[in-house]
C-alpha cells in the first residue's frame, strides 16, 4: 500500500478514536439535559473521578479489567450523593442557578482530587492484551485506541437500540417530548430522572478510564474535556442521542483532519463551526424535540 | 462595631509588634511568589521546598521570615500579590515566579520600585535580553539556553533531518526556534515543524502521525508537565520510539514526573540543567541529604529554590543589608552547587551553568532513572539586546 494510504487511514481511525472519546462523554451530559432539562457542568468533574478512581483500583488490584467496570460504579455512586443533596433540590431553580452550583462543584472536585492524588498528573498502562501494535486494513495501529473505537461503537448501538426498541427507551422518549404528559401516562417520571442520571453518570465515569492510558489524568482534565463535549452537544442538537454522535464525529474529524490540512487554524476551525450552527441552526442539526 | 473593629486593629498590631520583636536581629524579609494553586502547583511547591530546605541546611531558616503568596498562573494575580509584598509586607526581595507570564507582568513594577527579584523558574529569553532589569536576576535558566546546544548535538550524532513539535506559545516557540536555530547552523535539516494548540491538544495522534509521514531522522519536541506525561505516551505507543528516536527539550522527561510516562520514557534523550545523577561530590550530598529531609529525589525544579536560597545568602554574607546592596550583590555570587558551576552573566542577570544532556533509563528495580550522556559546560545567553553590561 502507498505511504499516503498508510497515512490518511491512520489518521482516519485517528477521527475516529477521538470522535469515540467526545461521544462517550457527551452523551451523559446530553441526555441528563434532555431529559431532566439540568445543566450539569460538573460532569466533567465526574469524567475526571472516573480517571483518577480508575488509576487507584488498577494499581491496587492489579487488574485494568476490574478499574473499568468499578469506576463507573463508584462514579455513580458520587453522582447519586450530588444528586441527592444537590441536583434534585435544584432540579426546577432554573438554568442559571443550576449552572452556577454545577459549576462551583467543578472547583470542589478539583481541589479533592488535588487532596486525593496530588498535583502532578497521573498515567496508566493499558492492559498486557492491549498495549503494542495490531494490523488493520494494512496499517499498523495502537491495539488500546482500538479498543477505544470498539467500546464507542458497542455503547452507541446499545443505546442506540435500547432507545428506539425497548420499553424503558420508549418511556424516556416519551420523558423527553413531554414529561408531563408522560407522567399522566402513569410513567414515574422522577424516577425515571433518577435512572438516566445515574446512567449518565456511570458514562461519564466509564469515558474518564478508558481515557487514561491515552491522554493520562490531570486535576484539570474536567474542565479540559468540559468545552469539547459542550460543543458537541449544541452542534448535535441538545438532549438528542443521535445528535451527539453526529456532534462527536463532526468535531472528533473537525480537530484531526483540521491538525493535518490547516494545523495553523486548527483550534478555531470548531469554534468557528460552533458559531456557524448557532447563527444558522441554533437548536443543533438533530435537536431532541422535533 | 467601630469599637469592635477597633481592638481588632489593636490585637493585630499588638501581635505584629511582639512578632516583630520575637525575631529581632537582621531578619530579611523574603517574598515568596509562587503558584500554590492551579495547573503548575506542583511546580511552586518543588521550589518552596528547595528554598526553604537551602536555609534550613545552612541552619539559617530563623534569620528570614518568609511571607508565601500564590500567584496561580494568572499575570495580574501576579501582579496583585507583588504589590501586597512590597507596598504593604515591605519585603527586601521577592523570590519565586514559575509563569513567564508573570514574570513579564512583574518586570516593571518590580524595576520601577527598585526591589529584586529573584526568578526561580519563567525562562522566558526576553526577561534577560531586550527587557533586562538591574533587579530581575534568574537562577533557574532561560529557555534558549537549555536548547541551544541540542542542536549541534544532534548533528554530531548523525542526525540530519529533524521534525520538532512544541505547544504553541511563547516557551515552545522560543525553544523550538533556539533549538533549530542550532541546527540548522550545523548543517541540519528541518523536515517539519508543527505547533500544538496550548492546553486544548490532550490527543497528539494527528500530529504524530503527520511527523512519521515527513519521514525524518528523528523528531525533537518541547513539552512540559501533563503535556509531556502524555506527548511521550502517545509517541510510544504508536510504536514510533523504535523507528525515530525522541529528542526533547530536558522538562519533557522530568524528574519530576517521569514515573507518571513509566517505560514509554525510556531512551528518550533530552537536554536539562540539571538531572539528579550529576556526579558531583556536590549533587550527591544534596540528593541524599534532600532525600532524608523529603523522601523524595529533587528535580530541577527542587534544585532552583534551593540555588536561589544559596544565592541569597551568600549575597547577605557579602554584606548586602537592603534592597539596592541585594540587587547588587546577588548577580556577583558564584559558587559550585548541585548542577556544577554556576555564577551570574553580568551582561544580562541570566545565570550561566552547565547544560546536561541525558537519556532516561531503567533503574533495574522498577522504576527510572537518567543517565547523563554529556555535559555542555558554562553555556552562556547572548546579550539579546539586553543592555546591562553598557
Amino acid at each position: 500500500m502507498s505511504g499516503s494510504a498508510v497515512f490518511w487511514i491512520t489518521q482516519l481511525l485517528n477521527a475516529l478514536q477521538y470522535s469515540m472519546l467526545l461521544f462517550l462523554l457527551s452523551i451523559g451530559l446530553t441526555v441528563i439535559f434532555g431529559l431532566l432539562h439540568f445543566v450539569n457542568l460538573a460532569h466533567g468533574a465526574l469524567y475526571a473521578m472516573g480517571a483518577y478512581i480508575g488509576i487507584s483500583l488498577a494499581l491496587r488490584t492489579g487488574s485494568y479489567w476490574v478499574a473499568l467496570v468499578l469506576a463507573p460504579v463508584a462514579v455513580t455512586l458520587i453522582g447519586v450523593v450530588l444528586y441527592l443533596l444537590l441536583i434534585r433540590r435544584l432540579r426546577h431553580a432554573g438554568p442559571l442557578s443550576q449552572v452556577l452550583v454545577t459549576f462551583g462543584l467543578i472547583f470542589v472536585f478539583l481541589d479533592v482530587i488535588r487532596i486525593l492524588w496530588g498535583d502532578i498528573a497521573l498515567g496508566m498502562d493499558p492492559p498486557a492484551a492491549l498495549r503494542g501494535m495490531t494490523s488493520i486494513f494494512g496499517v499498523r495501529y495502537p491495539t488500546y485506541r482500538l479498543f477505544i473505537i470498539g467500546m464507542g461503537i458497542l455503547i452507541m448501538v446499545v443505546l442506540l437500540v435500547t432507545l428506539a426498541r425497548s420499553q424503558i427507551g420508549a418511556m424516556i422518549r416519551a420523558g423527553v417530548e413531554n414529561d408531563q404528559m408522560a407522567a399522566c401516562l402513569g410513567i414515574n417520571v422522577e424516577r425515571l430522572f433518577f435512572a438516566v442520571f445515574c446512567l449518565g453518570c456511570a458514562l461519564a465515569g466509564l469515558a474518564g478510564v478508558v481515557a487514561v492510558p491515552v491522554l493520562s489524568a490531570t486535576p484539570g482534565m474536567g474542565t479540559d474535556i468540559l468545552i469539547p463535549a459542550l460543543i458537541v452537544v449544541v452542534i448535535g442538537g441538545l438532549g438528542s442521542l443521535h445528535g451527539a454522535i453526529l456532534g462527536s464525529f463532526i468535531v472528533g474529524f473537525m480537530a484531526t483532519i483540521g491538525a493535518v490540512l490547516l494545523p495553523g487554524i486548527n483550534s478555531v476551525l470548531i469554534f468557528a463551526a460552533l458559531a456557524a450552527i448557532l447563527v444558522f441552526r441554533p437548536q443543533g442539526l438533530i435537536p431532541a424535540r422535533g | 462595631m467601630q469599637s469592635i473593629h477597633g481592638k481588632v486593629l489593636a490585637a493585630v498590631a499588638a501581635v505584629t509588634i511582639v512578632g516583630g520583636v520575637g525575631a529581632a536581629g537582621a531578619q530579611t524579609k523574603v517574598g515568596v511568589l509562587l503558584p500554590y494553586s492551579g495547573v503548575f502547583a506542583a511546580l511552586g511547591q518543588e521550589i518552596d521546598d528547595g528554598f526553604v530546605f537551602a536555609l534550613e541546611e545552612a541552619g539559617r531558616l530563623d534569620e528570614f521570615t518568609l511571607i508565601r503568596e500564590d500567584t496561580e498562573v494568572r499575570p495580574p494575580e501576579g501582579l496583585a500579590k507583588a504589590r501586597k509584598l512590597v507596598l504593604q509586607d515591605e519585603v527586601d526581595l521577592i523570590m519565586g515566579i514559575v509563569s513567564s507570564g508573570v514574570l513579564a507582568a512583574l518586570r516593571d513594577f518590580v524595576t520601577d520600585s527598585e526591589v529584586p527579584l529573584l526568578v526561580a523558574n519563567a525562562g522566558e529569553d526576553s526577561s534577560t535580553g531586550e527587557n533586562c532589569s538591574p533587579y530581575v536576576i534568574r537562577v533557574s535558566f532561560s529557555n534558549s539556553q537549555v536548547n541551544r546546544p541540542m542542536g549541534q548535538w544532534l548533528y554530531d550524532q548523525g542526525y540530519r533531518r529533524v521534525y520538532t513539535l512544541a505547544p504553541d506559545y511563547a516557551a515552545g516557540q522560543q525553544m523550538i526556534a533556539t533549538f533549530r536555530a542550532g541546527f540548522e547552523a550545523a548543517g541540519g535539516e528541518i523536515a517539519g515543524s508543527e505547533f500544538t494548540p496550548f492546553g486544548r491538544t490532550q490527543d497528539y495522534g494527528p500530529y504524530i502521525t503527520n511527523a512519521r509521514a515527513a519521514e525524518p531522522d528523528a523528531v525533537f519536541v518541547f513539552y512540559a508537565g501533563s503535556e509531556a506525561i502524555a506527548f511521550v505516551r502517545q509517541y510510544d505507543s504508536f510504536g514510533m520510539k523504535e523507528d525515530i528516536p525522541l529528542f526533547g527539550s530536558g522538562f519533557l522527561t522530568s524528574p519530576l514526573y517521569v514515573d507518571a510516562q513509566g517505560e514509554a520514557a525510556i531512551g528518550v534523550v533530552a537536554s536539562l540543567h540539571y538531572v539528579p545523577t550529576i556526579d558531583t561530590p556536590e549533587n550527591n550530598a544534596f540528593v541524599e541529604a534532600f532525600r532524608a529531609r523529603f523522601d523524595r529525589t529533587p528535580s530541577e525544579y527542587a534544585v532552583q529554590g534551593y540555588d536561589a536560597g544559596q544565592v541569597l545568602m551568600r549575597a547577605l554574607d557579602a554584606g548586602a543589608d537592603d534592597r539596592a546592596s541585594l540587587a547588587r550583590e546577588m548577580p556577583r555570587v558564584s559558587y559550585t552547587g548541585p548542577r556544577g558551576p554556576l555564577e551570574i552573566d553580568p551582561l544580562t542577570n541570566n545565570i550561566i551553568q552547565n547544560i546536561y544532556v541525558y537519556d532516561t533509563v531503567s533503574d533495574g528495580a522498577g522504576g527510572l532513572t537518567q543517565e547523563v550522556l554529556d555535559v555542555i559546560e558554562r553555556v552562556q545567553d547572548e546579550p539579546m539586546g539586553c543592555t546591562l553590561g553598557q
